[in-house]
């Protein structure tokens, strides 16, 4: 295991930190119109609400795009680590990374699933990993 | 009188320092060392002055700029953020500033020590325990870098239209082509072929090789800014401000706007584009040559489609080393760009924009008319058109 850079938290966005704390990946839903929204910010765009919830993400999702930093090294990451955008089923896409799984194996769309993690130092993050999909007519 | 900014204000002086790896000397000495050389470029005194404008990255004060100037009074102070982006918006404020009647002599600078001080590149954070808060959301998964917030969007725009790391490859041949007979470049006599892009290491695998990402250079460049009745009465040959536009759209942030639909085009340019083309009554036919903000390579094929010179997803095609190279269809970046020549946030390509129309460029453009500048890409952004006086 390993530390993290810790995320700096705000008002705004100390509910998504620590609802990672307790293992649960958080969106934001908008109490008066419904939409969600990430990242975490305090006003709805589509009707100017200050009013929201957090709601508990399905986990379900898709790559959207993928890389992996070679340099710099840093002290938190083992060379050859995959960072991805992830497209939540919710609508909602989220910066992550991928893990269990070999770069040249990861595509584009391809079909993932969240775990959280507690790293060495306390940090807790939402990491993603590959999901097998029901064969078809077994979901 | 014309409700536009259209040739309402006009760049009268360039200056700038060396370009370096170890300045020496302060970022405020930068500073007044690149505004005085482009007062003199003007043939104007430090008492002519009444605005300046920076970055709001920039570490030297308005204020502690005039004090070493002798500038006695200021009009107008302001800067302009998110980074590159400013570069054009600077030079856009300084316009309107001009063109109001609320200063007559703007010079906008930028001056900094980014490679023998804090490097933007990252590797100054490397040993850090703590980092800086507007890392936010993307630090703790290893996304530290500019390099690494560029090649998320870059990747997915590969995988679109299938672009490859060597179509990226192209733009640092041409830039470093034209770094080579220029003296003044970091990389002056120093071209690569697409070969030696295609052999050096990774910086962000599969889209970013070293030779795709611009180097942190000490430095600083400064633009004087009046109006074109004070310029033509100048030293130098007057670059009629043709156009100038700023743009933020939709769910912009500084270089991570991932939570859009698409995340292959860059809107913010599209935007600054659309005001451009309006504004100036211009078509990219009619731009002779350009300076296309290139800190990283893919986010120049982008641009190409953004401002209408190719359309979506037909970059690598269009930007062959043929097409962008002195005497192509398009040259660009011909003082070397942010690749070859410096990384000075966008501001010496102004100054080479500045020289192509004067006609004093190392990579001279036969008969140009119209030359297009962008600001800082993957940011909230700027762009110019400038043109021969009327």
């Amino acid at each position: 295991m390993s530390d993290r850079p810790a995320p700096t938290t705000t008002l705004d966005t100390k509910f998504f930190w620590d609802g990672l704390a307790a293992d649960r990946l958080l969106i934001q839903r908008c109490s008066g119109c419904a939409a969600l929204r990430h990242p975490p910010r305090p006003m709805c765009p589509h009707c100017n609400s200050l009013a929201w919830q957090p709601i508990e993400a399905c986990g379900r999702g898709y790559v959207h795009s993928f890389v992996q930093p070679r340099h710099p090294a840093w002290p938190w990451f083992e060379d050859g680590y995959i960072v991805a955008l992830i497209d939540l089923e919710e609508g909602i896409r989220l910066v992550s990374n991928l893990c269990g799984v070999a770069p040249a194996e990861v595509t584009i769309g391809m079909p993932v699933e969240a775990f959280i993690e507690r790293f060495d130092n306390g940090v807790s993050l939402h990491q993603f990993r590959p999901r097998r999909e029901p064969a078809a007519g077994t979901r | 009188m014309s409700r536009s900014l259209r040739n309402r204000a006009a760049i009268a002086g360039i200056g700038q320092t060396e370009f370096s790896q170890a300045s020496g000397r302060s970022e405020l000495q930068l500073a007044c060392e690149a505004v005085n050389a482009a007062l003199d470029d003007a043939g104007l005194l430090p008492s002519a002055v009444d605005g300046l404008i920076t970055f709001t990255m920039d570490s030297s004060e308005e204020v502690e700029v005039a004090r070493n100037l002798g500038i006695p009074t200021l009009a107008v102070f302001a800067r302009v953020p998110y980074g590159g982006g400013a570069a054009c918006g600077a030079v856009m404020q300084a316009a309107m500033a001009v063109a109001t009647g609320v200063a007559n002599v703007v010079v906008c600078y930028r001056a900094f020590n980014e490679r023998s001080g804090m490097r933007f590149g990252g590797t100054s954070m490397a040993g850090a325990t703590a980092l800086p808060a507007w890392l936010d959301v993307v630090a703790p998964f290893g996304l530290l870098t500019p390099a690494a917030w560029v090649a998320l969007h870059a990747r997915r725009y590969m995988h679109e239209y299938g672009v490859t790391n060597e179509n990226f490859g192209r733009i640092a041949v041409v830039d470093r082509r034209h770094a080579a007979t220029n003296p003044a470049a970091w990389f002056y006599e120093r071209p690569i072929t697409l070969e030696d892009h295609q052999r050096s290491r990774w910086i962000v695998e599969p889209v970013l090789r070293l030779l795709d990402c611009c180097q942190e250079i000490d430095g600083g460049v400064a633009l004087v800014v009046t109006p074109p009745e004070r310029a033509r009465d100048l030293r130098q040959r007057p670059a009629l401000i043709a156009a100038a536009a700023q743009g933020a759209t939709a769910d912009s942030e500084m270089m991570t706007s991932y939570y859009r639909d698409d995340i292959t085009g860059l809107p913010e340019m599209g935007l600054v584009a659309k005001k451009l083309w309006a504004e100036s009554g211009l078509t990219p036919a009619d731009i002779q040559t350009a300076f296309l903000y290139d800190h990283f390579t893919p986010f120049v094929l982008v641009q190409l489609e953004e401002l209408g010179f190719c359309a979506r997803g037909e970059a690598k095609d269009f930007a062959t080393i043929e097409n962008l190279s002195l005497g192509g269809r398009l040259p660009i970046n011909t003082s070397g760009g942010l690749l070859g020549e410096a990384y000075i946030h966008g501001m010496n390509g102004i100054a080479e924009a500045v020289r192509q129309i004067r006609g004093t460029s190392c990579n001279q453009v036969a008969h140009v008319e119209h030359v297009l500048v962008t600001a800082g890409t993957g940011v909230p952004t700027s762009g110019l058109i400038l043109a021969q006086p009327v």
